[in-house]
């Protein structure tokens, strides 16, 4: 009897510490974090991964989670190769009491690697400021978001910025432009949507590519020489961007009439360049600084406390740090979305976090909330528009940071969204797949 | 317009041939002594700048900096010859070629955990701008950074050259190359000479290594200029240090004119597959390359 009793006793422990193992594991949210920290692309991977998990710890310290669940996460590194950027994802879908969270994986090359496996496991793939750009007709990609600002709107908001610098969109009419570009998928990403602009706006568009890893631009840019263009668009990536401010300065184009995308808008582009960065211009979707709320309490929650992901302190509040608290501020508002009406204080799941996604909605009262507004701009995302915001800011390096030259540049719907839904609606076709009725979308 | 459009290309084809060369001379003077193809000389490179960058940055003095970096990098060769390369010797080149490209990884993650991924400027002092008065004279642009570059690589091809031919080192190293048994027959000291050539293969990659770190930057991509240096020695030959500077300039040229005059009908981006095309039909025709030496073995 006695030895029943102690048999009772200890199943019934065994089962009381299961139960609050299984309590405590559900207060929980698994974030994998995908990222790159050696290698070419290093500054871009350490510096983002830095930002979303200093935000994270921020939440957990400060907040205690996301209405108690407490925010978890793993480093995986994808050295920025496609099949790493798998093995990470197929590692840890399944990690945390609901598997994954959501995916940055931070690579257009592995965004288009993931877009079959997440939209098949319901792991939503967050491609913010990169990625598949048709991915924003949320009809037919469910489960991918290029949250933000995708490369085709960023590139209408370029030649916007660029006819406000000549006085005006009619004044464009016979200008020149170069696009110099990484040959590679991601560069070759805008090469259709500038031609069209070409044809709607009257300018003339050289595009020059540049063979990876873009360490040797001498032929490229005394074609650019050649050429005389008014500006030149830099769509570069690593290595490529200080060598194209250096060989620009070498053939004497002026840095000022450079505009470069945002993957050639990080502080790790223009140093390297010394004094032939000064007066680049490159576009953004997150503004740098330590100046907003946000990044004060990162500051005084996590660095304060030696919690900083960033042993280098002097990058705190740089592009590539910022942006990656951008991230971290997306995937926690996703997950409290999908709280609203999934349950608070529960952990989501990736297609319940699919759902936060789609009805996120960032006012300017929420990112004030958030202290946020200086970083990032509203986005209200929904089942037909999965990019949500489509602005863009240009900042200008002055040799020590980079400036804010202007406000939101909104993009040229008009131009990008029959693109998107056409190429969309392409995919769809070859695949097989029938686009999701967004009036039925609760 | 077109002809001078035309020799600024030229020109600025050579003056990268030159940059070409300047890493390719690593790759030479290793495979000369010890005909080990060191697939480490592009990591080498980038571990020499990334360390003389770093010591300037922590506020060393610039000439200690280069002492030190150039120390930090005989002490490499040192151990390389002794860690990596003793416990190999008399095995077949590919394994020493095999364990060169273990070296590779070794320093790149190395470099990266001493100094961080993060990228350097670098500057020596000339800048990489074109000289004005000839802009302005004959509208050509030439850099004054990319003649600084020749004129080291020229300086640096007189010295390796005094130093093969006039002294007892550069002697023993010619021996070496010519005959590893002979040479050990008539008391040369292999491994002093491997450990000599390694260090002396660091020094090259210092040199290489601060002038590519002007132009791109001192970041992890500077281990990809190892890559342009494998055309330059197809075709110069391995064994030779001037086939190096001709290779380069040959290579250089080559590909800035095929990028310029043809790349447009291909789209683009021909230059650095283009460079191996040229590499390639030298194989065709002289497999030892421009100056190499033929190989004829007896069966």
């Amino acid at each position: 009897m006695k030895r029943k009793s102690l048999l009772v006793a200890v199943a019934a422990l065994a089962a009381g510490a299961y139960a609050g193992a299984v309590a405590a594991q559900a207060k929980e949210q698994f974030v994998p974090a995908n990222f790159y920290w050696v290698g070419p692309y290093a500054p871009g991977g350490s510096g983002a991964s830095g930002g979303m998990i200093d935000y994270f710890k921020l939440l957990n310290a400060r907040d205690g989670g996301i209405n108690g669940v407490k925010l978890t996460w793993e480093k995986c590194e994808t050295e920025y190769r496609n099949d790493r950027g798998v093995e990470c994802y197929e590692r840890s879908k399944k990690k945390g009491p609901t598997g994954a969270t959501l995916i940055h994986p931070f690579s257009t090359g592995i965004t288009y690697s993931l877009i079959e496996k997440g939209t098949a496991d319901k792991i939503p793939i967050v491609s913010v400021g990169y990625g598949r750009t048709d991915a924003s007709d949320g009809r037919v990609f469910p489960y991918v978001f290029p949250l933000i600002t995708n490369y085709w709107s960023q590139n209408t908001a370029k030649i916007k910025f660029i006819g406000m610098k000549e006085g005006g969109m009619d004044k464009l009419k016979g200008k020149k432009i170069v696009n110099i570009y990484h040959d590679s998928a991601y560069g070759k990403e805008t090469i259709p949507v500038l031609d069209v602009q070409a044809k709607k706006f009257g300018f003339q568009v050289t595009h020059i590519a540049v063979p990876h890893p873009g360490n040797e631009q001498q032929a490229q840019w005394l074609q650019v020489r050649q050429i005389k263009p008014d500006w030149v668009i830099l769509r570069g990536w690593g290595v490529m961007n200080p060598t194209a401010l250096k060989a620009a300065a070498k053939v004497g184009f002026p840095s000022t009439k450079i505009l470069g995308v945002w993957w050639s808008g990080a502080e790790e582009d223009v140093i390297p360049a010394g004094d032939a960065a000064k007066g680049y211009i490159a576009a953004g979707f997150n503004l740098p600084g330590t100046k907003q709320p946000v990044m004060q309490e990162i500051l005084k929650y996590v660095y304060a406390k030696g919690q900083g992901e960033l042993e280098d302190k002097s990058r705190i509040g740089s592009i590539y740090h910022t942006r990656g608290v951008v991230l971290g501020i997306l995937t926690v508002e996703a997950v409290r979305k999908a709280q609203e009406r999934y349950g608070k204080g529960n952990s989501m799941t990736g297609e319940q976090v699919r759902w936060g996604l789609e009805n996120l909605n960032l006012d300017a009262k929420r990112l004030k909330e958030l202290g946020a507004s200086d970083l990032m701009q509203p986005l209200k995302v929904s089942c037909l528009d999965h990019e949500g915001g489509g602005a863009v800011k240009f900042l200008q390096w002055d040799g020590k940071a980079w400036k804010v030259i202007t406000d939101w540049i909104p993009s040229d719907q008009s131009i990008v969204r029959p693109m998107i839904e056409a190429s969309a609606a392409q995919y769809a076709k070859e695949k097989g797949i029938t686009p999701r009725d967004c009036s039925k979308e609760k | 317009m077109e002809f001078v459009f035309f020799v600024e290309v030229l020109a600025g084809g050579l003056l990268a041939g030159v940059m070409y060369a300047l890493v390719a001379l690593g790759f030479v003077l290793i495979y000369k002594a010890s005909g080990v193809f060191n697939f480490a000389q592009g990591a080498m490179v980038f571990f020499a700048a990334l360390t003389f960058v770093s010591l300037t940055e922590a506020g060393w003095n610039f000439w200690l900096a280069l002492v030190v970096t150039l120390a930090a990098m005989v002490l490499l060769g040192i151990a390389t010859e002794r860690v990596v390369l003793r416990p190999l010797v008399n095995q077949a080149p590919i394994t020493l070629f095999m364990a060169t490209i273990g070296l590779t990884f070794v320093l790149e993650g190395l470099s990266q955990m001493i100094w961080g991924s993060q990228p350097h400027g670098l500057e020596l002092g000339v800048p990489d701008v074109p000289m004005e008065w000839l802009s302005q004279r004959w509208n050509v642009n030439i850099s004054q950074f990319d003649l600084f570059a020749a004129l080291v690589a020229g300086v640096l091809v007189a010295v390796l050259a005094l130093f093969f031919q006039k002294t007892r080192i550069g002697r023993a190293l010619r021996a070496v190359a010519d005959d590893h048994q002979a040479a050990l027959a008539v008391g040369i000291p292999l491994q002093h000479i491997w450990a000599i050539v390694w260090a002396v293969a660091g020094f090259v990659a210092l040199v290489a290594g601060l002038m590519w770190g002007v132009r791109n930057g001192v970041q992890y991509a500077l281990t990809f200029v190892a890559l342009k240096a494998l055309p330059v020695l197809i075709l110069g030959g391995f064994e030779s240090i001037l086939g190096a500077i001709v290779g380069g300039l040959i290579i250089g040229a080559t590909e800035k004119l095929a990028e310029v005059y043809l790349g447009p009908f291909v789209g683009g981006g021909i230059e650095s597959w283009f460079a191996y095309v040229v590499a390639l039909v030298f194989l065709l025709f002289r497999p030892e390359g421009l100056f190499g030496e033929k190989i004829i073995d007896r069966v």
